[in-house]
């Protein structure tokens, strides 16, 4: 290992190769409660070029590899192994070329989410993939984990916007795949491969994204309901009335005044739920559309329908709906979030289950989520010391799987599977396509030298 | 005595490390090393109560390496109290001596136990730094080449040192003085017509007010007239303003660099001078005051002595901006040529405080004033306490920044309430007028220019 470092440290410089205890220890986690590990050492490449060294000279010493972004992930994805290297793309974060001509942005992995969408702003386009950490994540880690957002409704995910990657391999290889070329079928798409591969597969360098003209109008409206029912009959009207807005977001009770403590942006505190709804296209088509969604609102028992006054107030509330997993952390010192997607018609009866969960186990969850995707957040409140309720945590997270799975559900819809969901992989995908996961990770990094033991082991 | 270990341990879980305090944190960005950022911190902080980690000489340099501006707990939805983290973990540090060299204890004895819990003393060495300012003796010295004598870290910091003025605020504001009367007494070559005129609503519709005003250290020394401006404003709006001359120091830059104890002592002295119950509200001018005394009830809540006391203090104390939008503040009404206003938040102010409207309310009360926001008002100027003395390259790096911004809002003025922030952003445009030429940009606070406002109204 001394060697190892000796000869990171040669090419990359010291600044750039940690190993303190006081330097390592904060990359002992990322945003998934309860797990952490030390690394051996933390090194922050320049390039692809420093990247792929560092992989050859990994596998020479047979040390894992663990790639990181900003460590916000959900599912403990970029969490070490012992005696790993952390490979961390933060100072790799240069956006290297927007191109109005072909409406394409290239940056580098490390690049911050937030800072992409207001690159594209300022020359007039419009990058939608907005997770709720989009302030600090980066595009590598949004590529790794297929990240969505509040615009997923209308706009898709991450990989719906991913045109081309440079992606380095567990051999050192360095190779592009894809290209600005709106259509480009020749060979495998093997682009695809790498997204949502949660660092297993090879290390994300580059990324060239697709942009799109920036939304003429947007109208953002606030509503308040009374039972978390007509809130989600709400949804199904709207979608069933054609519509489809670009956010549809839904905050449970006790999330929604957490949120409000923080934020203070005048959300109702006694709604049992509130919907955050935007809708954005063409400023005729807006009026019209947030029109129709009121009058849906409102016709299916909406206590409050408030529309913000402008722009400033429009982003106020998406930043609120954004703090909601932090926010909730004000309640109990342990939150844990899960991540399970349904179909839209299966809502309503999911959240009921997760109601019945959370009473059979005497625990309490907070709930939130991207209603208009079916993907929910249930949340549970706990407190890590508590050895005899962690364990309750542990069966309730076992049944929320379940309720997910018997309803044709996904257990993550945007976290990954990381170390959190593993256990319920082979569930849901059967035998076979399991087997082929196996299949396609052996074909890329035969010594299991990425990420080891994530996804599956 | 504070230490991590002692703490409610879920102050230290409060944290999820979800890490969206990352893109507020300046060291963070200056460096994107988890270690520099509140996250990484607060880390650390946690290893050291699990027993995971000693307590280093590292994570003493890492915990005063963090400015405390609080820009993370803004940011941090999870409610972490990162102010409270950062006192316990530095006074650990101080109590643990990783850092302790001769020359750093000296100092801190002298600054911290010494001159600063006694301001007579800490007047008597303003005076002194004023004659030697104004006498000549500064620039014969300069001239002579003696400051080459001084040892680097003195010669660096001598000229950045705050300009002291001839009157301190004892000098300038009687320890009562009242909306009316007393005012005209003190007025000079102002007629009672005049006074007649001036603002004082009717007795009959308002009852009077009655605050107390604290000076402060620094502010009391280069910054009276902030202080004199302060009772003014005050006056102008119908309160009776009681001004104690001898004043202790607040206790906060001990409590922020580790001197819980003396903090402690401190906050007793002033609680002994001031009883929060004579009056409405206790009146602060200084950001970086205003957050520690704001804090007097959770600093002394288990001194049975005075907790109860410490507690009507905090729920009294108020920042001047905020006191005076919570009154409904008159709007000055003389007429006055355009002048274009930028704001620079004290980290203290709106971050320890949460006071961040108020102030830019003031300032468009203002005749003629434009604000003009400037890029980044909420990040922190370098100066931090004393941050531009112990970690010098960092803190310049942060005034370079922040001197751009304001420049490039072409504002004549820029506004800010905190004594270190004046003097870190008047030293920063000095140097850029004196590198371009340009004429300096006026650094003054909000009530300075309300009060000029309401001055103005009387001679108009
Ligand atoms: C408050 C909060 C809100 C969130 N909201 C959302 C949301 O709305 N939608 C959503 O999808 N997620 C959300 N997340 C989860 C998380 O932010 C995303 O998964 C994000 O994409 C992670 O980015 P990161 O840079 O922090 O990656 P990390 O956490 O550092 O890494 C995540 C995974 O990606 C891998 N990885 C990182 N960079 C690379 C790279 N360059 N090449 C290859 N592999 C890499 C890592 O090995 C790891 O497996 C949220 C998280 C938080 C804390
Ligand atoms: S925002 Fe708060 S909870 Fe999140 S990492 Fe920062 S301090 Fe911790
Ligand atoms: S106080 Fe300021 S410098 Fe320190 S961790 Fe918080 S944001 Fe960073």
């Amino acid at each position: 290992m001394a060697d190892l470092i000796d000869q990171l440290t040669q090419r990359l410089g010291t600044h750039r190769v940690l190993t303190a205890r006081e330097d390592i220890l904060p990359y002992g986690f990322d945003g998934t409660a309860t797990l952490k590990q030390l690394p051996a050492c933390v090194i922050f490449p320049r390039d692809a070029a420093d990247v792929s060294f560092a992989l050859i000279l990994a596998r020479e010493h047979g040390a894992p590899v663990v790639t990181r972004g900003s460590g916000t992930g959900l599912s403990g994805g970029s969490v070490p192994l012992p005696g790993c290297i952390v490979l961390c793309l933060a100072q790799m974060d240069r956006i290297l070329e927007v191109d109005t001509a072909n409406l394409t942005l290239r940056a580098e992995a490390g690049a911050i989410t937030q800072k992409i969408y207001e690159a594209a702003d300022a020359a007039g386009l419009f990058y939608p993939p907005d997770p709720g950490s989009m302030k600090i994540s980066t595009i590598g880690g949004n590529v790794a984990e297929n990240s969505g957002g509040l615009r997923g409704l209308k706009y898709g995910v991450t990989r719906d916007y991913v045109m081309g990657l440079e992606v380095v391999l567990a051999d050192g290889s360095i190779c592009w795949l894809g290209s600005k070329c709106v259509k480009d079928v020749a060979g495998y798409n093997l682009r695809d491969l790498f997204i949502g591969s949660e660092g297993t597969l090879g290390v994300v360098t580059q990324v060239l994204l697709k942009l799109l003209p920036r939304p003429a109008a947007r109208q953002t409206l606030l509503a308040a309901f009374l039972s978390m029912e007509s809130a989600a009959e709400t949804v199904s009207a709207i979608i069933a009335a054609r519509i489809i807005p670009c956010t549809l977001e839904f905050i449970d009770q006790t999330t929604l005044r957490c949120v409000e403590d923080f934020a203070k942006v005048g959300l109702p505190r006694e709604a049992a739920a509130i919907l955050l709804i935007e809708t954005d296209g063409h400023p005729a088509a807006v009026a019209e559309e947030a029109a129709h969604i009121e009058k849906l609102c409102r016709d299916h028992g909406a206590s409050s329908v408030r529309r913000a006054a402008n722009a400033t107030e429009a982003t106020q509330l998406a930043t609120a709906r954004r703090s909601a997993f932090s926010a909730l952390a004000r309640l109990r010192p342990t939150t844990i979030l899960e991540d399970v997607t349904v179909p839209r018609s299966e809502l309503a009866g999911m959240i009921r289950a997760i109601d019945a969960i959370a009473q059979k186990h005497a625990l309490a969850i907070a709930t939130f989520g991207h209603f208009g995707d079916g993907n929910l957040h249930p949340t549970i409140l706990t407190d890590e010391r508590d050895h005899a309720e962690m364990h309750r945590v542990e069966l309730a997270i076992a049944d929320i799987v379940t309720a997910t799975l018997e309803r044709g559900g996904t257990i993550t819809g945007e976290h990954g599977v990381g170390l959190a969901k593993k256990a319920f992989l082979r569930r849901q995908l059967g035998d076979a396509s399991f087997e082929l996961l196996r299949l396609v990770k052996r074909a890329l990094d035969p010594d299991g030298r990425l990420n080891p033991g994530k996804i599956f082991d | 005595m504070k230490s991590l270990r002692d703490l409610d341990y879920s102050v230290l879980q409060q944290c999820m490390h979800c890490g969206l305090c990352l893109p507020s944190c300046p060291t963070y960005e200056e460096t994107k090393r988890e270690r520099h950022s509140p996250r990484g911190r607060i880390a650390l902080m946690r290893a050291i109560a699990d027993g995971e980690l000693e307590l280093t000489k590292t994570f003493g340099e890492e915990m005063y390496y963090c400015l405390g501006c609080l820009a993370c707990t803004s940011a941090c939805p999870a409610g972490v109290n990162y102010a409270e983290l950062l006192e316990t973990a530095r006074s650990e540090v101080e109590q643990s001596g990783v850092l302790a060299t001769p020359t750093r204890s000296f100092i801190r004895t002298a600054m911290l136990r010494v001159v600063f819990t006694r301001p007579r003393l800490l007047r008597a060495i303003g005076r002194l730094l004023w004659l030697w300012q104004t006498s000549g003796l500064q620039t014969l010295a300069r001239r002579a080449g003696l400051m080459n004598l001084l040892p680097s870290n003195l010669r660096r910091l001598e000229p950045q040192a705050p300009k002291i003025l001839e009157k301190f605020s004892h000098q300038l504001i009687q320890p009562i003085e009242s909306p009316v009367a007393p005012r005209a007494a003190l007025d000079v070559g102002r007629s009672m017509l005049d006074v007649e005129r001036c603002p004082a609503p009717p007795p009959s519709t308002v009852r009077l007010r009655r605050v107390v005003v604290l000076t402060g250290c620094v502010q009391d020394l280069a910054f009276a007239d902030i202080n004199r401006a302060t009772v003014d404003v005050l006056l102008a709006n119908g309160c009776e303003v009681h001004t104690p001359p001898v004043q202790p120091c607040c206790g906060s830059l001990h409590a922020h660099n580790g001197d819980n104890v003396t903090a402690r002592d401190l906050a007793r002295r002033q609680l002994d001078l001031i009883n929060p119950a004579d009056f409405d509200a206790i009146i602060s001018n200084a950001g970086g005051c205003g957050s520690h005394l704001r804090a007097y009830g959770h600093l002394l809540h288990d001194d049975p002595a005075y907790a109860q006391k410490a507690a009507a203090w905090s729920a009294k104390l108020r920042d001047i901006h905020e006191y005076l939008v919570e009154i409904g503040f008159r709007p000055p009404t003389a007429t006055a040529p355009t002048t274009t206003v930028t704001y620079h938040e004290s980290c203290h102010l709106c971050h320890g405080q949460k006071v961040s409207a108020q102030p830019r309310a003031i300032l468009r009360a203002l005749p003629g004033v434009k604000l003009r926001e400037c890029a980044e008002s909420q990040w922190c100027c370098g100066s931090a306490g004393i941050y531009n003395i112990t970690q010098p390259e960092t803190a310049a790096r942060l005034q370079e920044r922040k001197v751009g911004h304001v420049l490039a809002t072409g504002a004549h003025i820029v506004a800010t309430a905190n004594p270190g922030c004046h003097l870190q952003l008047a030293n920063g445009l000095a140097q850029h007028a004196g590198n371009s030429g340009a004429p300096a940009i006026e650094v003054t606070h909000p009530v300075v220019l309300l009060a000029r406002a309401y001055a103005a109204e009387k001679l108009g």
